[in-house]
């Protein structure tokens, strides 16, 4: 019965068997009829040994290619400061549960309270939640937020250029919640602005979410947008890569109500698709309709500054149904991350991780049109990612660079190619991909 | 250092950094090819700080935090075993963490063989067939199988299954979901016992009702004797059952959900499969279906072909749709595969045992002090109403203060809703004697302070590193940046 996550001794079982007053560890199964209890054994794999469990790892390990890697599509290879996993192993950190006892939980509760200090400075917006799951989750429950806050109205727009695996998730989750999703149309690779007018004009929709920078990589431009959204009594929400809000246009300097997105680009690991970190920010009118975790500053009976959970009122533990969500675990450690990483990145630094990635997005987007073998998509405003039409069969190209060791451009359609630079990419690599791309 | 009081923002001076990147030696200026106009006008206010600042700031940080590694954890419902290091580092490979999760499948043949095994690991001890990992947490998992369930029905054309039957004693997560999936929550009353009332239960479940949520052992970590006869009454009434698994550590080795007739269920991971919490997330919630669901999990899915190589799938039109962004949290997937493994099927039939020994053992221990309301075994965890001795007027919130004077995370405290004064213990089973005899004393000295010095035991905590803390000011007027701080104390 001995294993090493396990302690007890079988001495300490008789003794405490005793205490209980049964005979055996199954007594303490007496109460559950004989009809469910599990009699067979696991069909499970045997125990493995440290020493085999990481061959097994290793095993498995070796049938995995990192790549070097040119695509986006929601998930960017963005530099990790080697920082961070340090600071994050501290297991004060990442063995804690949920801070619902404060006072030995404050340092949960700070690095909570400066990760919505430091989104917020990004979002332009008064408040952040500590967290979402992903963006995709965020922007999900965004919806729910205005569709909340304008009271009577249960129709919501969203921009056919938020990236399709966010707009899939929101489509599911207003489909079953009842909500009424319309997808404003996309015109040469923007949000049709003329569309959401017309919708508007309808006089029920309670609110917009569109994206920056959007699916295509493209910086979209929503001048007026705020106004007319507002004058028709919606909300406005923008889905927002944060890495780029150092230098784009803010949701707040837009007008936004809200804004949601996935703070992946904040420095972490590809990782499969996961942990990342959903995010949502709003202004103070509309906080308590939003969903999930909040910190705020407070003091204790002696007067020394701290910090607890506030607005409970609106979260399940308390309200239970009448919750503005059901979440509980969220992605607290990758808040911490988020937070570790702005706090070392800083305004300059993220300022030249956009600038390192932008003008290698710029210098590989020119060289592929200079190729002849490209051509302009869109022909709009890009930071990081951008797409290209092409006459190559890029299936064939793909598998040629996949044997390289690179992950290229991202088919999104018929002769359509996204592509993505980040901090890094060097040039050299952009050379390479384009060569071996018109060797293929 | 437990006196260091510095936000990050208070230690930024202009013109430090942090940081390290490449040169810039492209000949393009690509922010300048972007419309000034589509340019954020104002910078953002972050800290200027060097790496060191930033590594003694979170380090300090991490002092002010009590985790599982710090001491005892008790807490009822939310499963705070031992998280192993070797999963730790397991889950840190390169060659996991650097894959793009639209990588090309033959890239990646080793990440999703290992998620394939987990679904099918995972199958396996819930007894259900098939598995889906996208779902991010428990409440993820919930919503997750409450769609199933819609679109179970949905799919066979029966459009009038509008309600969802909860427990009165269910955690708050439960009616949420339910109201978040787009169903009615109707709620089925609790004996004295905790358990199902199944005389109520009966004259609700008309073909109105989609299912019913459940757990068992149920919210008072007792085990509900007549779930047979419930599944049998839900599913005559052409409802299904759904399992919340947040009670699951107690049934390994025991008692599988699917064999109690439940057809859905999630998993937390984070609870019985030894993933960290990380002060509240990220977890991951995994939901099982019995076969005749397995068309409606959401997409994508992980499957495996006759030639034993892996696949994405990701359109299945009879899907409920996506859920997620990718594949779910894939890290916490590694480190509970990790955990299985380490344990196998030898190992893994002790973990519902000996949680079950650890919370009997503190309950018999303590029942001639706190006041337990349902006798008899409890699995994995029980509740007692706060202290015997109701005289000394000390609360179920003064004796979890005082828990963490002697070093002790407190109990769950106020839920379940069933008592006024519930004080909610869940040892696991990674816990020896030695630490749960520790807690016992604890907990009997402070009865003893409550009856001798009742107001030594309601002014605590004294000895954490701040007191009792204004909450009803910081809800008033909510602070909640470094900005709105700087402005208030203005």
């Amino acid at each position: 019965m001995s294993h090493k996550y396990m302690p007890h001794s079988e001495e300490d079982i008789r003794l405490m068997l005793d205490k209980v007053g049964v005979e055996s560890l199954d007594d303490l199964y007496s109460d559950v009829p004989a009809s469910v209890i599990f009699s067979k054994e696991y069909d499970l794999p045997s125990c493995m040994s440290e020493i085999e469990l990481r061959k097994h790892f290793k095993e498995l390990a070796d049938k995995n290619t990192p790549l070097t890697v040119f695509a986006g599509q929601g998930a960017y290879d963005h530099y990790s400061p080697s920082v961070i996993p340090h600071l994050l192993s501290r297991s004060e950190f990442y063995t804690a549960y949920t801070p619902y006892q404060p006072e030995i939980s404050q340092g949960t509760l700070q690095y909570i309270f400066e990760y919505q200090s430091m989104i917020s400075e990004l979002t332009g917006l008064e408040a952040t939640n500590a967290s979402m799951y992903d963006g995709a989750t965020a922007a999900a429950e965004a919806m729910f937020m205005l569709v909340a806050s304008s009271k009577k109205r249960n129709r919501v727009l969203i921009s056919a250029t938020v990236n399709d695996n966010v707009r899939k998730v929101v489509e599911t989750y207003t489909k079953f919640h009842g909500i009424e999703l319309t997808v404003v149309p996309e015109k040469d690779g923007v949000t049709n602005l003329d569309s959401i007018d017309e919708e508007l004009a309808k006089g029920d929709v309670a609110g917009v979410m569109l994206p920056t920078p959007n699916k295509y990589g493209i910086i979209e431009d929503f001048t007026g947008v705020a106004d007319k959204v507002h004058a028709a009594k919606g909300y406005f929400a923008i889905y927002a890569d944060p890495s780029t809000l150092a230098v784009l246009k803010t949701p707040g300097e837009w007008g936004a109500d809200v804004a949601c997105g996935d703070g992946q680009t904040l420095g972490m690991p590809l990782s499969f698709g996961g942990p990342y970190l959903g995010f949502i920010s709003c202004n103070k009118g509309m906080l308590r309709k939003m969903p999930g975790r909040i910190v705020g500053a407070t003091k204790d009976i002696d007067g020394k500054r701290g910090f607890v959970l506030t607005l409970q009122a609106r979260e399940q533990h308390i309200r239970r149904e009448k919750a503005t969500s059901n979440i509980c675990s969220n992605q607290s450690l990758m808040a911490l991350y988020a937070t570790i990483y702005l706090s070392l990145m800083g305004d300059k630094g993220l300022k030249e991780v956009n600038k390192l990635s932008c003008d290698g997005a710029h210098y590989l987007y020119h060289k592929l049109i200079a190729t002849g073998k490209f051509q302009p998509a869109f022909n709009k405003p890009f930071l990081k990612e951008f797409v290209v039409k092409t006459d190559l069969d890029m299936k064939k190209v793909n598998d040629y660079l996949l044997k390289k060791g690179i992950m290229g451009g991202r088919i999104i359609g018929d002769g359509m190619v996204e592509f993505a630079v980040t901090e890094k990419r060097t040039k050299e690599e952009i050379d390479t991909l384009v060569n071996l791309m018109l060797e293929a | 250092m437990k006196t260091y009081d510095k936000i990050i923002f208070e230690l930024s001076r202009p013109g430090r950094k942090g940081y390290s990147l490449p040169t810039d030696n492209y000949d393009t200026d690509g922010i300048n090819e972007i419309p000034a106009d589509l340019l954020r006008e104002k910078s953002a206010e972050l800290p200027e700080v060097s790496e060191l600042d930033v590594v003694r700031h979170f380090t300090n940080l991490s002092s002010k935090n009590f985790g599982v590694d710090t001491g005892f954890y008790p807490l009822g419902s939310c499963t705070m075993k031992y998280n192993p290091k070797i999963n730790e580092e397991l889950c840190a490979l390169p060659e996991f963490t650097s894959l793009h999760p639209l990588q090309d499948e033959e890239s990646v043949q080793g990440a999703l063989e290992l998620y394939y095994n987990l679904q099918k690991m995972l199958s396996e001890i819930a007894g259900l067939e098939e598995f889906t990992l996208n779902p991010y947490a428990g409440a993820h998992g919930e919503l997750t199988g409450l769609m199933v369930m819609k679109k179970y029905h949905e799919s066979r054309g029966d459009h009038k299954r509008t309600k969802v039957i909860v427990p009165d004693s269910a955690h708050g997560t439960n009616p949420a979901s339910a109201m978040v999936a787009g169903f009615d929550v109707v709620e089925v009353k609790s004996k004295p016992n905790g358990s199902i009332d199944v005389e109520d239960l009966k004259p609700l479940l008309d073909d109105t009702v989609a299912g019913i949520m459940m757990t068992n052992p149920n919210t008072l970590g007792m085990f509900e004797t007549e779930i047979a006869e419930i599944a049998s009454l839900v599913h005559e009434a052409g409802g299904l059952l759904y399992y919340d698994g947040a009670n699951l550590n107690p049934l390994l080795g025991k008692v599988r959900p699917g064999d109690m007739g439940f057809d859905i269920m999630h998993i937390n991971l984070h609870k019985t499969f030894s993933t960290p919490h990380g002060g509240g997330g990220p977890g991951s919630g995994p939901v099982g279906v019995a076969k005749h669901l397995v068309k409606h999990l959401p997409n994508p899915r992980v499957v495996k072909d006759e030639n034993g190589k892996f696949h994405v799938e990701s359109d299945n039109q009879e899907a409920l749709g996506n859920i997620s962004g990718f594949l779910g949290n894939f890290g916490v997937m590694m480190r509970a595969y990790a955990y299985i493994l380490s344990l196998g099927k030898e190992n893994i039939k002790n973990v519902g045992p000996l949680a079950t020994l650890n919370a009997n053992y503190i309950k018999e221990n303590l029942k001639d002090d706190y006041l337990l309301p349902i006798e008899g075994v409890c699995k994995h965890e029980f509740v007692f109403d706060g202290l015997k001795d109701k005289s000394t007027e000390v609360t179920t919130l003064n004796v979890a203060k005082r828990l963490l004077d002697y070093g002790f995370h407190a109990p769950t405290i106020y839920f379940p809703l069933l008592f006024h004064e519930s004080m909610m213990i869940e040892p696991t089973e990674t816990e020896s004697k030695e630490t749960l005899d520790q807690f016992i004393e604890v907990m009997h000295k402070i009865a003893k302070e409550a009856r001798e010095t009742p107001q030594l035991v309601k002014e605590a905590p004294n000895n954490t590193i701040v007191r009792k803390l204004d909450e009803t000011t910081a809800a008033k007027n909510p602070i909640l940046t470094y900005r709105a701080l700087k402005a208030s104390e203005a």
